[in-house]
């Protein structure tokens, strides 16, 4: 099959749909499938072979921050030549809201287009303004995939309709396969994620320390993720800040490695998340979780079945279930085995095998993929040349 | 006088021009209507099929079989105002032989067992994609048709006002290790 998938953000710059587009790429790539991804890049950059660059994308104030997108007259001509040189069987497009080349690949194309909703921004005043714009666009989709219950709802409820929910995919083996590294191992918490970023949770988990180590006062807290480290540790007491060991960006051996090597797994995110991969990495890794018990993560661990749940945003409620973790290796054993045996679901070969199955039901029947000719204002008068 | 008469055409044009889009965005949806009905229906074709094969192989117990290949042949036959009905009663058919992980064991060990519940397994999968993606086709259709504008029109011509296919398409847990769908 002739794939074509569009990516909304630079491929420059590292992000979750990025690197699910990659892995989703790669995947199909093994399966024997043709595979071709349109992305917003830099000239320099170098890009997988699979890679065709749109061009560099311009930041703009969006949606509350700054966005790298790609629009303008010129982007929607590489759409069209990527989309008549390709002559794909079907296209998945990715983030087909965010103003960039989804939307514009979902303007200019005819035929069977799939499309991925990531975020569940809650509806946003622009969104509200440009429905009238959006809704020709977007209902030429054909299929709509969401990656979480969660995300289905918000979408239902923003643009109607319905989607199937297919989860974001990891490899489940290259966690589970990781060697545990000794020097993070015995009464360790992990936390991977932006320090600065608050809704990732770490002040949360900083509040809840002093109690975790007040009860077990050999556990140490290791950090993965960029940051000022200074600052994270500054509500902490003088004594317990070296308790705390902050490496860095680490690479993804080393996430890996350190998923594995860790006591508890602790994901205390406040909000905006829609699905949770890296709750679903540590399940893989065999690490025991505990999580804030946002829509999103309750999903992934099965209702608190695969992992413990804490009431969003209350350090004494983490501080407990904590400690009773840490405390308790039977229950830990308990939760690596469910873990494991529950995180098969989101291994790739179950969700490529499911969007591959999307792309079979929107292609059965329908005609290749094309530039809609009907969007020029000369193709209306039967003036565009043909060719 | 002739200015009047340039601004009256000028506005004609572009009602026109819409009018031209708006019908052109209505022939889409249909087209894509049409598309998702009959990849649905081949995805339910395909299950009864998968269903009405399983049940004549001898893989499963003769109770089992008769039970499923009278649902399979009565949702292959059924008239297009039955269908809905009969695809559902196929659905809770196969939920009751195969509610039990223990039963696809089962039927697994059996020789060519293997294949026919993989088979199986992503028929019924595909039905409850299929009939979403339908549904949602048909959805965006209906918006668009009950606008003013298409309505005074008559944009839509004769074509019928579409209808969404509505059943009970909740596979088997034991065949569908899956969550939120």
């Amino acid at each position: 099959m002739k794939i074509g998938i569009v990516c909304p953000y630079s491929w420059d710059v590292p992000g979750g749909v990025q690197f699910h587009i990659r892995d989703l790429a790669d995947h199909l790539i093994r399966q024997g499938h043709h595979v071709s991804v349109l992305a917003p890049a830099d000239d320099e950059t170098p890009l997988p072979p699979y890679v065709v660059s749109a061009g560099r994308a311009v930041p703009v104030p969006y949606n509350g921050s700054v966005a790298r997108l790609n629009f303008g007259f010129l982007s929607a001509a590489r759409v069209r030549r990527w989309l008549h040189d390709g002559t794909f069987d079907v296209i998945h497009i990715h983030e087909p809201t965010s103003p960039s080349l989804g939307l514009l690949t979902c303007w200019a194309a005819r035929g069977p287009i799939v499309a991925t909703f990531h975020t569940s921004n809650p509806r946003s005043r622009a969104m509200i303004a440009a429905y009238p714009i959006l809704q020709p666009a977007l209902e030429k989709i054909s299929a709509r995939v969401a990656v979480s219950e969660y995300a289905r709802r918000t979408l239902v409820e923003h643009l109607g309709g319905d989607a199937v929910v297919i989860p974001n995919g990891v490899d489940v083996g290259f966690f589970a396969r990781a060697e545990p590294n000794a020097e993070w191992q015995g009464g360790t918490i992990g936390f991977i994620g932006r320090i600065d970023e608050p809704r990732k949770g770490l002040p949360v988990l900083m509040k809840a320390l002093p109690a975790i180590l007040a009860a077990r006062p050999e556990t140490r807290l290791l950090v993965a993720g960029r940051g000022d480290e200074e600052e994270a540790v500054a509500s902490l007491p003088e004594g317990m800040r070296g308790r705390v060991e902050f490496l860095g960006m680490v690479s993804d051996e080393d996430k890996a490695r350190l998923l594995r090597s860790v006591d508890v797994y602790i994901a205390p995110n406040t909000g905006g998340e829609s699905f949770g991969i890296i709750l679903v990495e540590a399940l893989s890794a065999g690490a025991p979780v505990l999580a804030s018990d946002l829509d999103a993560f309750a999903q992934v661990l099965d209702q608190g079945a695969a992992g413990d749940l804490f009431a969003n945003e209350d350090a004494d409620a983490l501080a407990a279930a904590a400690v009773r973790l840490l405390a308790d290796p039977d229950r830990r054993a308990g939760l690596r085995e469910r873990g494991s045996a529950h995180v098969r679901r989101f291994d790739w070969s179950t969700v490529g095998a499911d969007i591959l199955a999307v792309y079979e039901t929107v292609t059965d029947g329908a005609a290749a993929v094309d530039a809609d000719e009907r969007t020029g204002l000369r193709a209306r008068f039967g003036l565009a040349a043909r060719d | 006088m002739i200015e009047t008469l340039i601004w009256i055409a000028v506005a004609l044009f572009a009602v026109g021009l819409y009018l031209s889009w708006t019908a052109g965005r209505l022939d889409r949806l249909h087209s894509r209507m049409d598309a998702a009905r009959a990849a649905l229906d081949a995805q339910l074709l395909r299950r009864a099929s998968v269903t009405q094969e399983l049940a004549t192989s001898g893989v499963l117990d003769p109770a089992a079989s008769i039970v499923l290949y009278e649902s399979a042949h009565a949702a292959r036959q059924a008239e297009e105002e039955q269908r809905e009905v009969a695809e559902s009663e196929l659905s809770a058919a196969l939920r009751a032989v195969f509610g039990e992980t223990a039963q696809v064991e089962a039927v697994k060990e059996i020789p060519g067992g293997q294949e026919a519940t993989r088979e199986l397994a992503a028929a019924v999968r595909r039905v409850p994609m299929a009939r979403r993606f339908h549904n949602d086709a048909v959805r965006a259709a209906r918006a668009l048709r009950t606008h003013r504008t298409v309505r005074l029109f008559r944009l839509a011509g004769h074509a019928p006002f579409p209808l969404a296919f509505e059943m009970d398409d909740e596979p088997p847990v034991a065949l569908a290790d899956r969550p939120g769908t």
